[in-house]
């Protein structure tokens, strides 16, 4: 079953057009990643989908539905929720109310609420920091919270915005782990990537975006191999002598994204 | 066990102080309840919700004048027009929120907008003659309990700490509840909260309706303990600082914040007063604006989350 589609979706800033006539699938229990240089307009796709923009043209439909002009709040209602590319924390707030406030979205009472918050911190493996200030959290810990945050809201679909930028090969390794776990558990995932080795270690399909266009898609093995996908990353002069070998030189790369 | 001990010990204080202080300490009482009450209101939204109003004076005399407009004109207690005024200050509030949140007007921008509306309604409050204009409007004194009349100010005191202790039990429900949490979520990060599935506009209306509507009530109190209403008072900005000052120097955001705040300024103003009132004109004023400028200077959290803080230091085993 098809659970998200999006068919032709533009957007544009002034005279930027961020993202041009985008239409991908995503099929339930499906892992996709999204992966492109930076300023493809990636975050700006999520964006569009999730709520926070509304598109120029194109349709965004969730189980059937049109997402168009719905907020976000609608959005994650429906049961997609995303994540943001830099953490945002409540920072304030001690790390277990953070993801109370997501688990209010489906129950109106807050013993409810904590107890799905705490299974959430024990999924993710925060429950040791469940009295800590947001603020106080470090940044792969911030990660882990906005997963658990996101996950209270009891999601059908999660939508992960670089959630590996900025950890350490072995930080990236855990976070891998706690995805796959997650996925595990029938929650279908969008994730969009920098970090080539998770990318490539999660995603069962890979669409690729470049100026704000999709200039590849498919089996993680296939879209490597693309000499347009190479090109995108590389530059054109090293297109032809770069085509057919693997992402050795950025995988694992940590972007800024 | 403590906690309990100490809580009766400050109800029963409370119950008894008014009876063997003078009348002077009542009157600063009433006001240090009074003003802790509307700070209360006021914390709803901008401290919960992190909604800076620099025009709660507006929700305020909305409450004062209907009620007295009702009395005086139509002979309807004000006990009951007190909750007409509430009415009508949420509905003042929710055209500002629909206008303000509708448009995404955030921060400062918001603050103008609230401090823009005050500023109409003292304008048009000073044109109205049904309000007494310039003049300003006078509540005849009869001394009926019908009419939120008493006499001495013992009645007023207990009306107050009534205000008070309800004002800030509804805050401590808001705080345990569904409402609370979005409103504490929508302050530390409104986009991160729609996400989440917080409905950030309706949130804030709810917030900005119950924290108006809490706000005219204590103006009914006011125009019956004050018995005059003049639009250069009670719709001054000045009014509107009065209102806002006491939760954020007290600790904005948290129950006891507004109540420590309104006894720290009432004291800080008395204090001043009596010892520098009788030199140069307005150096009491100047010391009351000195030793405030000091306490968020050095406390920039607020009183309470400080000394909440400070607490928890010195006792080991609970450090956050």
């Amino acid at each position: 079953m098809i659970l998200l589609r999006v068919t032709g979706v533009s957007k544009a800033f002034g005279g930027l057009r961020a993202v041009r006539r985008v239409s991908f699938d995503l099929a339930e229990g499906e892992m996709l990643g999204l992966i492109g240089p930076n300023g493809a307009g990636k975050t700006t796709l999520f964006h569009l989908v999730s709520g926070f923009l509304r598109p120029d043209e194109g349709i965004v439909t969730y189980a059937g539905e049109s997402l168009v002009g719905l907020r976000p709040h609608d959005v994650c209602q429906r049961g997609m929720v995303r994540t943001f590319q830099i953490a945002r924390p409540f920072l304030r707030l001690t790390v277990l109310e953070n993801v109370v406030v997501g688990a209010l979205e489906r129950v109106a009472h807050r013993r409810e609420a904590v107890a799905i918050a705490e299974e959430m911190l024990e999924l993710t493996g925060l429950a040791d920091r469940a009295g800590s200030m947001g603020h106080s959290l470090t940044l792969p810990d911030r990660k882990r919270l906005e997963l658990a945050r996101a996950l209270a809201t009891r999601p059908r679909v999660l939508l992960l915005d670089e959630v590996m930028a900025g950890l350490n090969p072995t930080e990236t390794g855990r976070l891998i782990d706690l995805i796959r776990a997650i996925h595990g558990r029938g929650i279908t995932i969008l994730l969009i990537e920098h970090v080539m080795k998770a990318v490539m270690a999660l995603s069962q399909r890979i669409l690729v975006l470049n100026y704000g266009e999709v200039i590849a898609q498919g089996s993680p093995e296939e879209v490597v191999r693309d000499p347009k996908v190479i090109e995108a990353y590389l530059g054109e002069d090293s297109a032809g002598a770069e085509a057919g070998a693997d992402f050795g030189i950025i995988s694992g790369g940590q972007c800024c994204g | 066990m403590l906690r309990l001990g100490l809580g009766t010990a400050a109800a029963v204080a409370l119950l008894v102080l008014p009876f063997w202080v003078p009348s002077a300490w009542q009157n600063l009482l009433i006001t240090t309840f009074y003003y802790a009450y509307l700070g209360q209101a006021w914390n709803i939204l901008g401290g919960y919700a992190g909604q800076l109003s620099l025009g709660h004076a507006a929700f305020f005399a909305i409450g004062a004048y209907t009620s007295a407009i009702l009395a005086t004109q139509y002979a309807i207690s004000p006990w009951l027009g007190m909750f007409a005024g509430a009415a009508l200050a949420a509905i003042l509030s929710l055209g500002i929120g629909y206008l303000g949140f509708r448009f995404g007007l955030r921060g400062f921008y918001f603050i103008l907008l609230t401090l823009a509306v005050a500023e109409i309604c003292r304008l048009i409050a000073l044109h109205l003659p049904l309000l007494g204009g310039y003049t300003g409007l006078f509540i005849n004194y009869t001394p009926n309990p019908w009419q939120f009349q008493f006499q001495g100010k013992i009645p007023y005191y207990f009306i107050a700490l009534g205000f008070l202790a309800a004002g800030s039990g509804i805050v401590w429900l808001i705080q345990r509840s569904k409402l609370g949490a979005y409103l504490v979520a929508i302050r530390e990060d409104e986009d991160a909260s729609e996400a989440l599935g917080v409905d950030t506009f309706r949130y804030k209306m709810i917030a900005y309706a119950l924290s108006a509507s809490l706000t005219a009530l204590g103006g009914t109190f006011y125009a019956y303990y004050q018995y005059y209403l003049q639009p250069n008072t009670v719709l001054h900005i000045n009014h509107s600082v009065d209102i806002m000052i006491r939760p954020i120097v007290g600790g904005a955001g948290t129950i006891l914040g507004p109540v420590l705040g309104s006894f720290l300024l009432e004291l800080l103003g008395e204090f001043s007063r009596t010892y520098f009132a009788g030199g140069m004109a307005g150096l009491s004023v100047v010391i009351y604006g000195v030793l405030l400028i000091i306490v968020v200077l050095f406390l920039p959290r607020g009183v309470y989350p400080t000394l909440a803080h400070l607490m928890r230091r010195r006792r080991p085993g609970r450090a956050a």
